[in-house]
C-alpha cells in the first residue's frame, strides 16, 4: 500500500517535470528557460527525497543539499547573465 | 497501531500533498500568460510542495527508525530560504531586459521609476 501511494508520487512528479520540460522547449523568452531549470532542479531534489522513503536508506540525504546549492547558483549565474551580459564583474583596479 | 503504519500514513500523506501541489504548480506553468505569472505559480507553490515532501521524509526516518536527520533539516531550510530569492532575481532580470507584460495587464508601476534612472 505504501509503496504503491509512493510510485503514484514518484508519476506525479514526472508528470510535472515533462510539464516543465516543456515550458524550456516553447519558452517565448529567456527568462521562461532559466525559470524551467529552476523548477525542474526543485522537482529533483522531492524526487530524491520521495525514492529515499521508497528504498528505506539515508544514503541519498546529502544529495538534497547539494542538488538545492547547486541550481540555486546557477539561476542566479543565469539571471545575472541576463541582466548585465557579464556573471562576474570586474574590478575597478585594472 | 504500530510505529511503522503511523509513519507510512504520516509520510504518505504529506508526500502526496506535496506533489499534488507541485503538479498544480506545473498546470500554473502551462497556462498563465506572461513571465511574472508564471514566475508566481512556479516559485511559490513548487517550493511549499518539496517542503511538504521534504517533511514528509523527515517524519518517515524519525518514527520509523529514530533517525533524526540533519541534514533534511538542513535542506529545508535552504530552499526555503532561497527559492523565493530565485524566482524574484528572475523576474527581476526579465524586466529589466524589456520582456513584455500580458495583454490583459493593466498598470504598471514600476515604468516610471525604470524611465527615472
Amino acid at each position: 500500500m505504501f509503496e504503491i501511494v509512493l510510485t503514484l508520487a514518484l508519476f506525479i512528479l514526472t508528470l510535472s517535470i515533462l510539464i516543465s520540460i516543456y515550458r524550456l522547449f516553447k519558452g517565448p523568452s529567456m527568462p521562461d528557460r532559466v525559470m524551467a531549470l529552476d523548477s525542474i532542479g526543485i522537482h529533483l531534489i522531492s524526487g530524491v527525497a520521495i525514492l529515499s522513503v521508497l528504498f528505506r536508506s539515508h544514503a541519498f540525504l546529502d544529495i538534497i543539499l547539494l542538488l538545492g546549492i547547486l541550481s540555486f547558483i546557477g539561476t542566479i549565474a543565469f539571471a545575472r547573465f541576463i541582466e548585465r551580459g557579464v556573471v562576474i564583474e570586474r574590478g575597478n583596479d585594472q | 497501531m504500530n510505529a511503522e503504519m503511523i509513519s507510512e500514513w504520516i509520510a504518505g500523506g504529506f508526500i502526496l500533498l506535496g506533489t499534488v501541489l507541485t503538479l498544480l504548480s506545473g498546470v500554473g506553468l502551462i497556462r498563465l500568460p506572461d513571465v511574472y505569472t508564471r514566475s508566481h505559480a512556479a516559485s511559490k507553490s513548487t517550493t511549499l510542495g518539496v517542503l511538504f515532501i521534504l517533511l514528509g521524509a523527515f517524519m518517515f526516518f524519525w518514527i520509523d527508525e529514530g533517525y533524526f536527520s540533519i541534514r533534511l533539516l538542513l535542506g529545508i531550510f535552504f530552499v526555503f530560504l532561497t527559492a523565493p530569492v530565485a524566482g524574484h532575481i528572475i523576474c527581476r532580470a526579465a524586466y529589466r531586459s524589456n520582456v513584455k507584460l500580458a495583454d490583459r495587464t493593466v498598470r504598471d508601476d514600476l515604468k516610471k521609476y525604470m524611465k527615472a534612472e
